[in-house]
């Protein structure tokens, strides 16, 4: 049991301590930048300790330190556009510092903040352009370091567990891993034996902070789970089928038997949400504050939270929806439908923008990991598959379970639970970015009831469990992001400092209708209206202001330029131009043909018996 | 009018004349004198009418005469009153009295000077001042061209502009108030002072602050400005002499020659009065290098007389003769006195072959013998084959020559003969050159032979590769058949596939991909189905006989149920669910279930495929079908227009893109706009980009305090003008840029290139002066 409250909750840490972190945790829109070194290092080699416990994840002398290195960094005088600060600076004395200009930076880390693709070709562009991508691009190169350095501040590592040679990680048992760890992290243990109102639902605070669970006959309460303080428990005297946290703890949306639910952390009932009735599941986009919703009724709705307004309301037309996920990365909302199809829904479409098979089955469950990269579905046939969403969506690999895995949660750093009957297995991966391999589980864990909700706690080495006999509190080593966005999703921060957050990010809501596959197309320029509103311009003014002017030879020396040789002239250069085109044009066409090929088949002497 | 009266006149005047002189004919005259007075007055009136036509001196001269009863000889006559008094008719008589020279000094004062030109008028000399005006002060504004460049490229601009100087050294006054109190620090100040380092007032020793003082500011920049000139000044000449070494016109550098030599003669003539002696030494100069010129080579047959004389010569023997003579001259001249004992055949030849062979011919052989590499490479194989020829060639000239040394005529001859030569070399050249050809594709052949060689070979193994590659895509298609052919029951739907047929085939052994399932990868997309569904397909062989289209849809149908049911290794894991444990009857049931599970899965993908059929034909643009039933034909109930009539009015659309899951069976990618999304994009391109991906290159990175740090942030979002609060925000000033003085420099610049004014504006000039 952790004693000691934490600097967040009594007391409040000076302002500055806000700026202390610049990096942030994964965004929807964000590209993948795996923060943390890609090798969760397996530890040095000849350990003997049997297994190593989760690292503590926040030790107060870290945070200590960062503070006062950001703190001491931040009091230099600032200038706009200072260069010079980082020339050596001679002292009055004479005295050199002995490591001149700024620190070195490591190309690789610098690499993985780029974002400009210099692989691709440009088209020509005159000078004025060219200095103008110039500059882009050397800012681009300039702000990958400045992150790149910044790095050094995320201090923490994330935990992990390792056997003995040759020894099972999937046999360790919590029990075990509990009596290894320090005492802080063992407390992060514990079972809730709450038998009477049946299955659980349950659902962490985006700050990792809070944990809510429902049970399915009318029972919620919410605690801070760290320091097991109950913030309120009620009965709902209804069937509650999903729970969930809006932006912060202090609402909580919950999905009762008729009508969606909010209550407050006081347990006070703020809303009734009629518009949004047999709901099924819940979701909640942070960055859009947008409460996603699936109903028996088989419409997903979306109610900006913000200004409780019902942004859209589409039928899915596939049945009763009960299986859903969001995709962290781009926001968009994956729905299992009971034809083995997995639909992926945005509020701006009225259709799905993606639909895809599969399991011969229906799917009992959905998730997609934080990178937006992996979704691992589990249908009716028992199958448990990994899917790839970065454009080709297949299968990257795929397992039969003996009883199909009926709950999936992946956690911060890409481990996958599955919960199977009474038994929740862990998939990992090789690091952060890798699928988790489906070959040997990483840790199981029996329960003492049927598993009904799973989720990860974020920026802890934590799995919830929410089943039949109650809540269990597993420990994961490795599960969590070690180091958290202080400005984001503070799990320490004060009631002022959730206030300010709150204000801002309601600032920085991003609309509703920018949800779409791939947030980065939001960066391109709409060719398609670009290219209308030309052709349009064009019409207006009877010729294209744009056009290249055709080729006028100029007049040669005396006697040079006679009529017959400036036609000549000018027709080589139109040769050449209608030579270019035709190449061009051959290009294109072999792809036709290799096209057309194969389908006719090779002439044999039988066909001509074909009828 | 006046012209026509005047002609009218005229007239009436002759007629008259021809009256008076009818009158005259037929009484004799009284007078002769009188009528000669009379007949020359009236010609004089008819020169004036006659003169009076051309309508400038219209007015008509009164004629003055006087009543007089006596006319002398000696009277004064008003003949000639029309001509002009001029000043010096008379002057003339006043010559001689002395007492009129001031008068006459005077008349010649008024008559040298000319009449003041009128003034241009108001308009033209306002357009004149106003243009003189504009580039005066374009020039001077024109200095400010960079700054305005800079200051629009800034990331920033600070205002106001000047800056504060930043106090350099303040640690010196801050000192200065500072006394060692503490024992300790008075002790390093005693060290300090034992080594004589400068403590407290000036932290610089004197010489440093000598140095600080050597150089102010200002002067430095003086002295910079002044460099610059001189090194701008120093390159326009620069460039200025290489333009005039460049240019080609013979008649410029002739010119220029001319002038320089002129030149010199003048500087010559100067020292010739000034100094004789060194003018002696010039001239002998001079002389020496005339002759030295005359002496060498250059000009034995490059001058003008020499031409005519080579283009005559092939005609006219004089000519002829008279080169031959000249080059004999010039030999003569030109050959070094030494002992006659080199072999004088030798000799001779060379002496033939510089005489005769022209220019061209001589300057390859020099070439060959010579050591220049790149006309050596030009010609190597000309002067190859000229080397291999010499020999042979060369005595029979020699031998011509002691047969015909007798003949007059015989350069002449020995001409034709060498002209004869050439022909044939040049002949014999170009057989050789055949032949060489010839041998060339002789050799070719052979390695073309073996090349086919080669490549009939590798035909035959590509052929025994296909015919391997038939037999086992036969093998697979066979397996294929025998065991993944499931969906016979539906070969209709099948036949609507055609965006799931393309897909490239690949072998596999039933091995390789049994691993391949082991590992639980599903890349390649063949992977063998489940033995029970084999069996099923073997219960009905008799389906198995079909189009190969049919078969490959079946494949592609199969791959689609491949990708759902695959069989995976089961858990080993240790924990079980507690149910699969505990029931013994589970697995039964479990496999029920999967049968079951299996019989819907059909559906599922049927239902699936269907489903995307659907999407592609709702997404795919229509043709537009203009056919009218019954118009030009006939028409009515069961008769549909025909064939040809509906392929003329059916506007078929283009075909778009592909689809996004062209290649993806199991996916339906919606390929609708996302409009609202669209409505936040940029559509309009920003002013120096001409293609959207040179734009969306620059806005790549984001801005946003979320995903930079803070200084990076800062930075990207500084504003682009600061301006501090509570200051004057003044004009810019030349100081301010570093230029001198705004007023002197405008005058430096005015005053430095009076010539560079604009065209426009010395064309006016030009017009003025010609005015």
């Amino acid at each position: 049991m952790e004693t000691a409250p934490k600097p967040g909750r009594d007391v409040p840490p000076k302002k500055n301590r806000l700026q202390a972190k610049k990096k942030k945790p994964r965004r929807y829109w964000e590209e993948e930048t795996t923060l943390t070194a890609a090798g969760a290092s397996p530890g040095p080699p000849g350990n003997k300790k049997r297994n190593r416990e989760p690292r503590p994840q926040r030790p107060k002398n870290a945070n200590i330190a960062k503070k006062s290195r950001v703190s001491r960094k931040r009091q230099l005088p600032k200038k706009p556009r200072e260069r010079r600060n980082l020339e050596p600076q001679r002292s009055v004395s004479g005295a050199q510092d002995p490591f001149p200009g700024p620190a070195p930076v490591p190309v690789e880390v610098a690499r993985k903040f780029r974002r400009i693709d210099k692989s691709e070709k440009l088209p020509h562009s005159k000078s004025k352009t060219r200095s103008r991508l110039e500059v882009a691009e050397a800012e681009e190169e300039e702000i990958s370091t400045k992150a790149a350095r910044s790095e050094l501040l995320l201090a923490e590592e994330p935990g992990f567990l390792e056997g003995e040679d040759g020894e099972d990680t999937a046999k360790i048992r919590q029990a075990d891993i509990v009596e290894a760890v320090d005492i802080a992290s063992a407390a992060k243990h514990f079972d809730l034996n709450l038998r009477q109102f049946g299955p659980y639902r349950l659902n962490y605070s985006p700050t990792g902070r809070h944990l809510a669970f429902g049970g399915r006959r009318g029972h919620v309460a919410t605690l801070d789970w760290v320091t097991k303080r109950l913030m309120c428990e009620i009965n709902v005297m209804e069937a509650v089928r999903d729970i969930r946290f809006l932006h912060s703890e202090a609402l909580l949306a919950v999905a009762q038997n008729r009508w969606l639910h909010i209550y407050d952390n006081q347990g006070i009932e703020l809303h009734c949400i009629r518009r949004c009735d047999r709901v099924t599941r819940l979701e909640f986009l942070p960055f859009h504050f947008l409460l996603a919703t699936a109903s028996e009724t088989g419409f997903l709705t979306y109610l900006d939270v913000s200004v409780g307004k019902i942004v859209a309301a589409l039928n899915a037309r596939a049945g009763r929806l009960d299986v859903m996920t969001k995709n962290p990365y781009n926001a968009v909302i994956h729905l299992g439908h009971s034809n083995g199809t997995v639909s992926l829904w945005s509020p701006a479409m009225k259709e799905p923008l993606a639909k895809i098979l599969c399991h011969r089955g229906g799917v009992r469950a959905v998730a997609v990991d934080s990178t937006g990269t992996y979704m691992a579905t589990s249908g009716l046939d028992h199958q448990l598959k990994i899917f790839d969403l970065r454009g080709t969506f297949q299968p990257l690999c795929a397992r039969t379970l003996p009883q199909g895995a009926g709950h999936l949660a992946f956690s911060q750093r890409g481990l996958l639970a599955a919960g199977m009957g009474d038994v929740v297995n862990i998939w990992a991966g090789q690091g952060k970015a890798s699928p988790p391999s489906l070959e040997q589980p990483y840790l199981t864990h029996r329960l003492s009831g049927h598993v009904h909700g799973l989720h990860f706690c974020p920026f802890e080495d934590v799995l919830g469990v929410g089943h039949n006999g109650g809540v269990t509190s597993m420990l994961v080593p490795g599960a969590a992001e070690p180091n958290f966005d202080g400005l984001e999703s503070n799990p320490y921060r004060s009631q002022k400092q959730r206030q300010e957050w709150e204000v801002k990010a309601l600032l920085e809501k991003v609309p509703a209708e920018l949800i779409c596959l791939d947030p980065r197309a939001l960066a391109e320029v709409d060719v398609i209206s670009l290219e209308q509103e030309k052709k349009e311009r064009v019409e207006r003014l009877g010729y294209d202001p744009e056009a290249k002017a055709p080729f006028q030879p100029k007049p040669k020396q005396k006697g040079r330029s006679s009529t017959a040789s400036l036609v000549k002239r000018k027709r080589k250069v139109m040769d050449e131009q209608h030579r270019d085109k035709v190449r061009q044009s051959l290009e294109q066409q072999p792809q036709k043909q290799e096209k057309a090929k194969p389908l006719r088949a090779r002439p044999s002497a039988l066909d001509r018996f074909v009828r | 009018m006046n012209v026509v009266q005047a002609a009218e006149s005229l007239l009436a005047l002759s007629q008259q004349e021809e009256l008076e002189d009818l009158s005259k004919d037929d009484p004799l005259s009284p007078s002769e004198d009188e009528g000669d007075i009379d007949g020359e007055r009236k010609h004089k009136k008819l020169l004036e009418a006659i003169s009076s036509l051309d309508g400038k001196n219209r007015r008509k001269l009164a004629e003055r005469s006087e009543a007089s009863l006596k006319v002398s000889e000696f009277n004064v006559t008003s003949e000639g009153s029309g001509e002009k008094l001029v000043l010096s008719d008379l002057l003339g008589p006043v010559k001689t009295s002395s007492s009129l020279a001031a008068v006459k000094k005077q008349l010649n004062r008024v008559k040298s000077k000319k009449t003041v030109e009128l003034p241009l008028n108001k308009e033209e000399v306002e357009r004149i001042h106003r243009e003189v005006a504009f580039n005066k002060t374009s020039q001077a504004l024109s200095k400010w061209d960079p700054i305005v460049l800079k200051n629009r490229q800034a990331e920033q601009l600070v205002f106001p502009l000047k800056k504060e100087q930043s106090a350099f050294a303040p640690i010196e006054h801050v000192l200065s108030g500072w006394k060692a109190r503490t024992p300790l620090e008075q002790e390093v100040f005693n060290l300090l002072h034992k080594n004589k380092q400068p403590v407290t007032d000036p932290l610089l020793t004197p010489v440093e602050k000598a140095s600080l003082k050597a150089m102010s500011l200002e002067e430095a920049k003086m002295h910079r400005a002044e460099l610059q000139r001189a090194r701008a000044l120093q390159s326009y000449y620069e460039a200025r002499a290489r333009r005039e070494k460049k240019i080609k016109s013979k008649k410029y550098h002739k010119v220029l020659k001319k002038g320089r030599v002129r030149k010199a003669l003048k500087e010559f003539e100067k020292l010739q009065k000034v100094n004789p002696t060194a003018a002696l030494e010039e001239l002998e100069k001079i002389e020496k290098a005339r002759m030295m010129e005359r002496m060498s080579l250059k000009h034995q047959n490059s001058g003008k007389w020499a031409k005519s004389k080579a283009i005559m010569a092939k005609y006219d023997l004089e000519a002829r003769q008279a080169m031959q003579e000249q080059l004999a001259r010039n030999k003569e001249l030109t050959q070094k006195l030494q002992a006659a004992s080199d072999s004088e055949e030798e000799e001779e030849g060379a002496e033939e072959e510089g005489e005769l062979v022209p220019d061209a011919v001589n300057e390859i052989q020099m070439d060959a013998n010579g050591p220049n590499p790149w006309m050596l490479r030009n010609h190597s194989r000309g002067t190859k084959e000229i080397k291999v020829q010499d020999p042979e060639q060369l005595p029979e000239p020699v031998a011509h020559e002691a047969s015909e040394n007798e003949e007059e005529d015989r350069p002449g001859a020995e001409e034709e003969i060498l002209l004869n030569e050439f022909e044939e070399r040049r002949s014999l050249r170009k057989k050789s050159g055949l032949s060489q050809e010839a041998e060339l594709v002789s050799r070719q052949e052979p390695k073309d032979s073996s090349s086919q060689e080669v490549l009939s070979e590798l035909r035959a193994l590509s052929q025994k590769l296909s015919q391997e590659n038939q037999q086992s895509g036969k093998q697979n298609v066979s397996s294929a058949r025998t065991v993944l052919a499931v969906q016979r029951e539906e070969p209709t739907e099948a036949e609507e596939e055609p965006l799931l047929l393309q897909r490239p085939e690949r072998a596999h052994t039933v091995e390789e991909l049994e691993e391949l399932g082991k590992e639980g990868c599903f890349q390649n997309k063949e992977v063998p189905r489940p033995v029970g569904e084999g069996q099923q397909s073997e219960r009905n062989p008799d389906n198995q006989p079909g189009a190969p289209k049919e078969k490959k849809r079946k494949e592609q149908m199969i791959d689609l149920q491949n990708l759902l049911t695959t069989k995976s290794p089961s858990v080993k894991s240790l924990a079980v669910p507690m149910t699969v444990e505990e029931l013994e009857d589970e697995e039964e049931r479990d496999q029920k279930q999967m049968i079951k599970e299996a019989f819907a899965g059909d559906d599922v993908i049927r239902d699936f495929l269907k489903e995307k059929r659907e999407a592609v034909e709702a997404s795919k643009p229509k043709d537009v079908d203009l056919t009218l039933p019954g118009w030009g034909e006939w028409g009515g109930m069961g008769l549909k227009p025909s064939a040809k009539k509906r392929r003329r009015f059916l506007i078929k659309t283009p075909e778009g893109p592909p689809r996004k899951d062209k290649n993806l069976p199991h996916v339906i990618i919606n390929e609708k706009r996302n409009v609202h999304a669209a409505a936040h994009q940029v559509r309009v391109l920003p002013y120096p980009f001409t293609h959207h991906r040179q734009f969306e290159r620059t806005i790549q990175t984001p801005i946003g305090s979320t995903w930079n740090t803070q200084r990076a942030f800062q930075k990207l979002t500084t504003p682009k003008v600061v301006t501090k609060p509570g200051h004057i925000i003044k004009p810019i000033k030349a100081e301010d840029v570093g230029y001198r003085s705004s007023s002197r420099s405008d005058l430096s610049v005015v005053q430095r290139n009076p010539k560079q004014l604009s065209i426009r504006h010395k064309k006016h000039l030009k017009k003025n002066s010609v005015d």
